[in-house]
């Protein structure tokens, strides 16, 4: 038995002692909840009444026809109520934090979309909220701004070091230290401290645990491969979560390697990273032989992070997951290939992991099955993407 | 050679100082300002790209140490060089990555080398402190615990292992300036010495004189860092005169306590 809050020798607790009580808090409230039926009555209400599960699992022909390899079919997170996956850990995060008795959220966010998802919840369980999200983001993101304030949420912009998803993460921590009382910190991904990597990854577990379902109704068997993308790596992690006992199942994280894994404009933390310890646990990081932590760089904001989730660092360990990066351009082929060939516009984070099955797909037999999560829409990329292209459009 | 305890003879003050703000050897001059003007311990600062326990001034002087090309290496070297003239103890304030990247092992090795007495590591809690625990106690190099106003029922835990000092986080939030400290210090500190004889200093958000006096009168010592980093960062390769001004002030005031 692991020690508690590790996954191997990642994961832990590497947090400031005036938060030491409140995630001791957090966690003896998730073990009062997590297996109480009146808790889950209300969270599968939510999830689907609210959030539109269960997500479909669609059969690609097109894209499967094309590639002419495995049968791919496509796990639509964009789908969901707020257009991401995000809304799945919120909404068991949000119904958390109100039987705790916080009235306040407070978030860190990439993209938006768990801001979106978080400023949705809070409208929608009456509480205050508030995200930080990097100045840079804001920018590169700002029609997620407008949602997030139109949703009743305060928006700061956070622009100490690089102005990015790391500096949120970092403010959002600040923040918690000074108000603790009556705010839940409604972290997004599966990293942090314990016990969040859990909490998260249970919340997310939902997308595999109806995509083995949904898998078996449709063709009797388990897939061959299941592909998602990796930043912190909630979507990856909720996506593997239900098929790490077949090991018959290849599990993909497609890192963002930005403008490649030889350069320093990376974000592939499990391929150019090395052990470390930030953001209250150990796991990779982008770093010097100091330990100081590097500026990363993707195209996607949301995988735009100098670490990634002490579960994926202990799978790659044990050689249980593979990641495998994949450049912004490689992404930007895929965003364009997947709108075109199926009618689905995929998150630029999503379009990495759509990137690597075009590479494996036509490498494996017809009777082989590849699963691919669409972890967002990407309705919030296209000026981005049409701004790589060199068109400047006005939203 | 651990002499922290030499730090508490009468109530101590305490400066933090980032190391490399704005360079290397105004940190030392700025230490032997210190030194001269009655500080007790000083707390050098090793730089960290993402202080998640600062507020924007201490934030700020990272950043402009880094940007000066500071590493640990480098530091170190200062360290030996300084400590041929300054005699009081000295104890380095970093982050738990620092130490790790560097190996626990070899870290408090050199720290043994150099003459630090104690490290503090602020996201470093009691559950964690472990795998570096061993190596400073191996090296003889105090492990510096904090006790913050959320501790409430840890306290005792805490300060039954605490060794050197036990640093008193006075207020919630990060470091900087703050106009008023609302805590409970006296019942803080009260448990704490129903636990350990370890002195306890309080930091974060003193800045006066007034206030120093009133935080060492409920503790052993008053911790400034926020404060004198504005100076260093005002006057520049010049501050050290100014920090010294200040030192004097504030240990004058405590002497009065």
């Amino acid at each position: 038995m692991p020690e508690k809050g590790r996954f191997g020798i990642h994961g832990g607790q590497y947090i400031p002692e005036t938060l030491m009580n409140a995630v001791i808090e957090l966690e003896a409230a998730y073990e009062k909840y997590r297996n109480d039926p009146e808790f889950n009555k209300e969270l599968t209400e939510l999830l689907n009444n609210y959030a539109g599960r269960p997500s479909l699992l669609y059969y690609a022909e097109k894209l499967t026809n094309d590639l002419g390899g495995a049968k791919i079919y496509l796990k639509r997170e964009d789908l969901n109520h707020t257009g991401s996956h995000k809304i799945n850990n919120v909404l068991g995060q949000a119904l958390l934090a109100k039987k705790m008795g916080k009235t306040r959220l407070i978030a860190e966010t990439g993209a938006g979309q768990h801001g979106v998802a978080t400023a949705t919840a809070a409208a929608l369980l009456g509480m205050e909220c508030v995200v930080f999200m990097g100045e840079e983001d804001t920018k590169r993101q700002a029609l997620n701004v407008y949602r997030m304030k139109l949703l009743g949420s305060e928006v700061i912009s956070v622009k100490t070091g690089t102005a990015t998803l790391k500096d949120a993460v970092s403010e959002a921590m600040r923040e918690w230290t000074s108000r603790i009382d009556d705010t839940h910190y409604c972290l997004g991904s599966v990293m942090g401290p314990h016990p969040f990597p859990t909490i998260v990854r249970d919340f997310q577990a939902v997308i595999s645990r109806e995509s083995r379902a949904q898998i078996l109704e449709a063709e009797g068997r388990l897939p061959d491969a299941v592909i998602a993308c990796v930043g912190g790596g909630s979507n990856a992690i909720g996506s593997f979560y239900h098929y790490i006992p077949d090991k018959s199942v290849r599990l993909i994280g497609c890192e963002a390697a930005g403008r490649g894994i030889d350069t320093f404009e990376t974000a592939a933390t499990v391929n150019t990273g090395s052990i470390g310890i930030f953001h209250g646990m150990k796991s990779y990081f982008c770093q010097d032989e100091y330990g100081q932590i590097a500026p990363v760089y993707s195209i996607s904001a949301g995988l735009d992070y100098p670490g990634v989730g002490p579960e994926h660092a202990y799978l790659h360990d044990i050689g249980r997951a593979e990641y495998v990066p994949v450049t912004d351009d490689e992404a930007v082929n895929a965003f364009e290939y997947l709108s075109r060939t199926e009618g689905i516009i995929p998150a630029i984070e999503s379009a990495h992991a759509v990137a690597y099955a075009v590479k494996l797909a036509p490498q494996m037999d017809k009777d082989k099955i590849i699963i691919i999560t669409i972890s967002g829409r990407g309705d919030k990329d296209c000026a981005a993407i049409a701004r790589y292209r060199g068109e400047e459009i006005y939203e | 050679m651990n002499n922290i305890r030499d730090a508490f003879k009468e109530k101590a003050f305490i400066p933090f100082i980032t190391c490399g703000d704005p360079d290397l050897e105004t940190t030392a001059d700025v230490v032997r300002a210190c030194a001269e003007n009655g500080a007790d311990l000083i707390e050098l600062g090793i730089p960290f790209s993402d202080p998640t326990a600062e507020g924007p001034v201490i934030q700020g002087a990272n950043i402009r140490a880094l940007s000066g090309g500071i590493t640990t290496d480098k530091i170190f070297g200062f360290v030996r060089e300084i400590r041929r003239d300054v005699t009081i103890p000295m104890v380095f304030m970093t982050y738990a990555n620092v130490v790790f990247s560097y190996g626990a092992e070899r870290f408090m090795k050199r720290c043994q080398e150099t003459g630090i007495s104690g490290v503090i590591l602020p996201d470093l809690p009691f559950e964690e402190k472990g795998e570096f625990a061993e190596a400073a106690a191996s090296c003889g190099i105090d492990l510096i615990s904090l006790i913050a106003p959320t501790s409430h029922n840890r306290i005792a835990m805490i300060a039954r292992e605490a060794e050197g000092f036990i640093y008193v986080v006075s207020s919630l939030g990060v470091t900087g300036v703050r106009s008023e400290i609302t805590t409970d210090i006296g019942e803080m500190v009260r448990v704490i010495r129903e636990n350990t004889s370890v002195p306890c200093a309080v930091g974060f958000g003193i800045s006066t004189p007034e206030q120093a006096a009133k935080m060492a009168s409920l503790s052993d010592g008053a911790i400034v860092g926020s404060a004198i980093i504005k100076i260093i960062e005002k006057y520049g390769k010049e501050s050290p005169k100014y920090v010294g001004e200040y030192v004097r002030s504030m240990k004058e005031a405590l002497r009065n306590t």
